[in-house]
């Protein structure tokens, strides 16, 4: 029987728990480091094809700002922090306090490098409070930023999980700033565990993930 | 004469499709992945693969994905684009992807370098069947999205940086 089937709603609730409790305090990062109101999504668990997931942030060729990160310790995987071009802009603009700042013009390494800090806080946070929720030993790895097209990116993260399947499960949190309209989120946490990582966290939480 | 409306065909990650004249096969957003394409241009007919891991015994599921593996994906991909007309000894190739799209300081491992072996999968697939690669864009650290032309044998890379290039 293959994992996928094995998958139930409670593993399913657990996946969204832990996209709660990661994603909130990334947002609570992310929000004090902005100084503003970051408002996020219920958590979204979803078994899905490549390219659905592709789809989920405007289909393989729509060009967005990534920071990607492995998680290493006791339950690998990946993590990837998507934003539209233009709200990558908007917290550049804020961090390095520059108005006018816009990615096409002048990719200086310090607004680079800022955003990729960006990535690297927020991850951290999500990681941190998963590894405390579940007592597992998790730690992000130097974190790599691209400004490229999506399928390109996420690609990277979905190897591991194509050696089982043509399917991923994916722990899809999405953000947005106060004040800016619903329909249009503006940044994606998504979370891919390893396929022997999933039963390595029901496991943490307690809940047997076997024939 | 009616003018036919040119489609184009969409060919997904890890998948494969063959096209005929005047319509167009197209794969988006190749990274670490190479797309393939196989044609015979007199018979304006053409094939592409999205290939995603090099070799199948990399495997760990009992379904099998033959346009996932290189080692699969060509030779089913050859079988098809002769199932459409395509004639065996007038067969040529074009791919491009296999970047390395994060480049990390530490711990690269295998999987991260998995681009290069791609490509080198791909290319040694060609050689065993004796199709001649035309033209590649392969390596380097961008996404590229490709369009290929059975009728006149182009095939179209778009990147972000350097927009759209003829091949």
């Amino acid at each position: 029987m293959s994992y996928f089937e094995r998958m139930n709603a409670v593993h399913m609730d657990i996946l969204k728990e832990i996209g709660n409790i990661g994603a909130g305090h990334a947002a609570t990062a992310l929000s004090k480091l902005l100084n503003k109101r970051i408002e996020m999504t219920i958590p979204d668990v979803r078994i899905i094809s490549f390219d659905e997931m592709m789809d989920i942030v405007g289909g393989a060729d729509n060009v967005v700002a990534a920071v990607f990160l492995r998680i290493e310790g006791d339950a690998p995987g990946n993590m990837f922090f998507v934003l539209s071009i233009e709200q990558a802009e908007r917290f550049i603009q804020q961090m390095i306090g520059d108005e006018q700042f816009k990615l096409e013009q002048d990719c200086s390494e310090l607004s680079l490098s800022a955003l990729q800090e960006l990535g690297n806080i927020l991850a951290g946070s999500y990681l941190s409070s998963l590894s405390d929720f579940t007592n597992l030993n998790l730690h992000p790895s130097v974190p790599a930023l691209s400004i490229d097209m999506i399928g390109a990116i996420l690609s990277y993260g979905l190897i591991e999980m194509s050696r089982v399947g043509d399917h991923v499960i994916v722990v899809d949190t999405a953000i947005h700033e106060e004040h800016q309209p619903d329909d249009r989120v503006n940044g994606h946490f998504f979370l891919l565990p390893d396929p022997e990582s999933f039963h390595i966290i029901f496991r943490a939480l307690g809940v047997e993930h076997d024939e | 004469m009616m003018s036919e409306i040119v489609q184009v065909v969409k060919v997904g990650i890890a998948d494969m499709n063959v096209v005929k004249a005047p319509h167009v096969i197209r794969t988006c957003g190749l990274g670490s992945c190479v797309g393939v394409v196989v044609y015979d241009l007199a018979k304006e007919v053409a094939g592409m693969a999205h290939v995603m891991l090099p070799d199948s015994s990399l495997a760990k599921s009992e379904k099998m994905n033959v346009a996932k593996y290189a080692d699969t994906a060509i030779e089913e991909l050859i079988r098809r684009v002769i199932g459409a007309g395509g004639r065996n000894g007038h067969l040529k190739a074009k791919m491009a992807g296999g970047a390395q799209m994060f480049q990390f300081r530490t711990g690269t491992t295998d999987m991260m370098r998995i681009g290069p072996r791609n490509v080198e999968a791909v290319r040694q697939q060609l050689q065993r069947f004796r199709i001649p690669i035309v033209a590649e864009d392969v390596g380097g650290s961008s996404g590229r999205t490709i369009e290929f032309h059975p009728k006149t044998g182009i095939l179209l890379i778009r990147t972000v940086n350097q927009g759209v290039r003829e091949m």
